[in-house]
């Protein structure tokens, strides 16, 4: 090991290897199924169970746990799945302390809800353990269907119109399939490849092609989609990010958390991933929380996120802010970038501390600096590459021509949340589907 | 502090635990531990004949039943009676009993039906010093085939003449152990009494199968393929044994019979009902095979607790305590109204009560909105079963209608105490008519 934690400067190799594979292992480890035995018979089969209404893809959670406690996951993950085709994933990176768990009645009775997304976990890791994939295609119709964007909404749209007998064509811009799934969620809660093993699982419904490298707008028009296929389902997601609007914003070491959190993701060895000594992440969300343990989790010295608004209103949850602080990650609330200090590359974040009022953030006046080689912007994406043709308002699609859906970030009531982009699409595909049983 | 010494049939033990024959009472090695970790009374595994000592099997003699955390509910066993000599263990009797002449120690015997075999066996163990003798006339599998055990205990003939054998070829007090593989248990405890029996010890355990393999079908526990009926017992066992020890206590004809209540004691508690039901101690066996000897010291307490919270200053203040209360069906007060309350503080709002009322008995719970559960007093009949279903203890608890009070189910107004037995639907009461 040539570096520490301390070496200033954006640079990789801070911890030993054996530390950095330790830190980026299974977060939260994969019950056994003794443990599933016990944790599944907490659940009291609610009768119209407040989990299922918690949840976006209304999975049904009392069946799903019966049938661990009888001795049959595989059956469970099929309950699951019928529900949310990309479960797996959803029970790796569900915020369930704000869903299910949340509305769990044990939650009210002792403070300590079914584990339901780690039980959810161990159903679906049993079945595909097992190679199951409990779903078959419907007589083909010989109609098409193009899903721009192999996201967690594009997957789920694709693989129930799949099921319904459709031929579907996903276009995505990226080098691989799985959207969020494989570049934007923390590598310590999908380890092992899953998302893309969870992909080549989902595919094998049959009457899916992917095409990797087009992007719409560019390779692609939506027209010559309309063209081409009876409908198109558009899940864009938000390719941009926003910019902080603070003075300096252009220096080295400035970047963008989406792409550290992406090129961490890709990363083969995470022993030559460079990261700051001082790192500062701007934003309350859960792109900063993820942008800044796993910092700390490559050796940088100091991690802080800082966020404009009252703790209170972070969208990381509170389970995600703990994970940060517990991680070593200082969490500073009510302060703005104001300008980004430095001598072509960063040195220093100064900020303005901010009071909350009814007129909207108003600086105190008082402002303070942060040391600083590495900073992450993690203010929020924005959507981009919007074809002509669909309304816009608010940031997201509002409006769509004939023959056009759209689901997950690029729509309203996204939330962010994978789970939340495989209820729409795998909504828009049922809505698809009733509009081509029409024709 | 309460005293938790008991006399039963003129045996004196430090407490009223005992440990039932069965395979911790086996050997001498045992036995000792057991004493030393406090147990009052040991009943030692059952001797057979003299002769070649019986054989058990080679493979699994237990099967079980288990909640989700493997707490163990339910054990079955298929093991015989010891299979060691007999003058192993009669010098093991006796070298214990020397070093513990505070304790009570009771000698198990199972020998063929016959009353020479009953007279020599009796003869053998004269000289251990044992304080008692316990017939074991329940044991269901293996030995009732030879015509011992339960063979014995199933016919209440049998049990009479073998008692009596033993009561006239020996001066130690006898305690006839009944099996609960039979229609009416008073039946074989009259036969007990009528014998010249000094007490009567149940139940021995329940013919039963645990469970069925699926993937080889065979029954559990299984020995090369094949199974068996074993003996069931531990704490799923013990409310049939509540009532086999209150229908006996409670029966005219056998009524101040001395009992030693058996059956899926694992706890103080456990202890506190079979003896408030009329037994005068208790053995246990499998609460040991489970936890080791030592659950006995948390048997001490919690009794001793219990007796002084309650005022109780020995065992015999609590005894058939309950008896007088169990009664047959048609005296319960048919007056008696309670309606479910369901305290909205500590609903959780599971809805386990809703869909248990809804789907399976009397639709008497609304669900209203924000998962709101209330009870509908019209169609409340006070089954009981949102109580037994809630997951949160004394959230939905039965109140009881005051007597003048109107039944909004049925519009009649609480009387007094009155039952079946003058019930104007009762066909023998308009007969009488």
């Amino acid at each position: 090991m040539t570096h520490s934690p301390l070496t200033p400067g954006i640079v990789s190799g801070r911890l030993p290897a054996d530390r950095i594979a330790g830190n980026f292992a299974d977060h939260t480890p994969p019950l056994d199924g003794h443990e599933a035995h016990v944790a599944a018979d907490r659940c009291y089969f609610c009768h119209d169970a407040p989990c299922i209404t918690a949840c976006p893809t209304a999975i049904d959670i009392p069946l799903f746990i019966r049938q661990i406690a009888t001795g049959t996951p595989e059956a469970a993950a099929t309950t699951i799945w019928t529900q949310n085709i990309l479960g797996g994933m959803c029970a790796r990176v569900c915020p369930t302390e704000t869903l299910c768990e949340e509305a769990c009645v044990r939650e009210a009775a002792e403070g300590k809800p079914v584990e339901i997304g780690r039980l959810q976990r161990f159903a679906t890791d049993v079945a595909m353990a097992r190679g199951l994939h409990p779903f078959t295609r419907a007589p083909r119709t010989g109609k098409t269907v193009a899903v721009v964007g192999a996201g967690p909404a594009g997957l789920a749209c694709a693989h129930r119109l799949a099921m319904h007998g459709h031929d579907v064509v996903i276009y995505e811009r990226r080098a691989k399939a799985g959207g969020l799934n494989e570049y934007g969620i923390a590598s310590y809660k999908s380890t092992g490849g899953f998302a893309q093993k969870e992909v080549d699982w989902l595919l094998q419904i049959g009457g899916i092609t992917v095409q990797t490298g087009v992007e719409l707008g560019r390779d692609v028009t939506l027209d010559g989609l309309l063209e081409r296929h009876d409908a198109v389902f558009l899940g864009i997601g938000l390719g941009g990010v926003n910019a902080l609007r603070a003075a300096g914003e252009e220096k080295t070491g400035v970047a963008n958390a989406v792409d550290f959190i992406a090129e961490l993701r890709q990363s083969t060895d995470l022993t030559t991933l460079p990261v700051g000594r001082d790192v500062v992440v701007i934003g309350g969300g859960m792109t900063a929380v993820d942008a800044a343990v796993q910092s700390k989790l490559l050796g940088a010295e100091n991690v802080t996120i800082v966020y404009r608004r009252g703790q209170e209103k972070m969208s990381a949850s509170g389970y995600e802010q703990e994970h940060a602080t517990a991680s070593g990650v200082r969490i500073i609330c009510n302060a703005a970038p104001v300008a980004v200090h430095g001598n072509g590359a960063v040195r220093e974040v100064e900020f303005a501390y901010m009071a909350d009022t009814e007129a909207g953030l108003v600086p105190t006046g008082e402002t303070f600096r942060l040391k600083a080689d590495q900073v992450f912007k993690a203010i929020g994406q924005t959507l981009t590459g919007v074809p002509d043709g669909a309304a816009v308002a608010g940031g997201k699609i509002t409006g769509l021509p004939a023959r056009v859906w759209a689901g997950g970030d690029c729509t309203a009531g996204g939330e962010d949340l994978t789970v939340t982009a495989v209820a729409q699409g795998r909504d828009a595909a049922l809505a698809i589907h009733a509009h081509l049983s029409e024709a | 502090m309460a005293d938790l010494a008991t006399d039963f049939i003129g045996i004196k033990s430090p407490n009223p635990f005992w440990l039932a024959s069965a395979p911790p009472t086996d050997k001498e090695y045992n036995v000792r531990r057991a004493f030393e970790a406090g147990w009052g009374g040991v009943v030692w595994k059952t001797l057979g004949a003299e002769g070649p000592p019986v054989v058990n099997v080679n493979g699994p003699r237990y099967g079980a039943i288990w909640g989700a955390d493997r707490r163990l509910l339910g054990l079955n066993n298929i093991e015989l009676i010891t299979d060691r000599p007999l003058e192993v263990n009669l010098r093991e009797i006796k070298s214990v009993k020397r070093d513990y002449k505070d304790r009570a120690l009771i000698i198990s015997l199972m020998v063929p039906c016959d009353e020479e075999s009953w007279k020599d066996i009796l003869h053998r163990i004269e000289d251990t010093e044992a304080d008692g003798v316990e017939l074991n006339f329940g044991c269901p599998h293996g030995m009732a085939e030879r015509g011992m055990g339960s063979a014995v205990g199933q016919v209440p003939e049998y049990i009479e003449m073998v008692t009596r054998w033993v009561k006239t070829h020996s001066r130690m007090p006898c305690i006839v152990k009944l099996t609960p593989n039979i229609s009416d248990i008073r039946k074989p405890a009259e036969a007990a009494k009528r014998g010249g029996a000094d007490a009567v010890s149940l139940i021995n355990t329940i013919n039963s199968i645990t469970s069925v393999n699926l993937d080889s079908f065979s029954p559990e526990p299984m020995i090369d393929g094949k199974g068996t009926h074993g003996g069931y017992c531990g704490p799923a066992v013990k409310p049939i044994a509540l009532n086999m020890v209150a229908e006996i206590a409670r029966s005219a004809e056998t009524r101040g019979l001395p009992i030693s209540g058996i059956g899926g004691v694992t706890t103080w508690r456990d202890a506190a009902e079979f003896m408030a039901l009329g037994a005068g101690n208790v053995q246990v066996c499998t609460a040991a095979m489970t936890y080791g000897f030592k659950i006995v010291q948390e048997m001490i307490s919690g009794l001793s607790q219990y007796m002084d919270e309650k005022g109780f200053a020995s065992t015999a203040d609590l005894v058939g305590r309950a008896v007088p209360n169990v009664t047959d069906w048609q005296y319960l007060n048919l007056n008696y109204v309670t309606k479910a309350q369901i305290n909205q503080d500590d609903c959780i709002k599971c809805g386990r009560c809703y869909a248990a009322c809804e789907d399976t008995s009397h639709q008497a719970i609304a669900m209203k909105p924000g998962r709101v559960f209330e009870v509908i007093e019209e169609e409340c009949v006070a089954c009981n079963l949102c109580v037994n279903v809630c997951p949160v203890e004394n959230c939905i608890t039965m109140v009881e209608l005051p007597k003048g009070a109107v039944d909004p189910r049925t519009g009649a107004t609480v009387g007094d105490y009155a039952n079946w037995t003058a019930h104007p639907n009762n066909p023998s009461v308009q007969a009488a008519e």
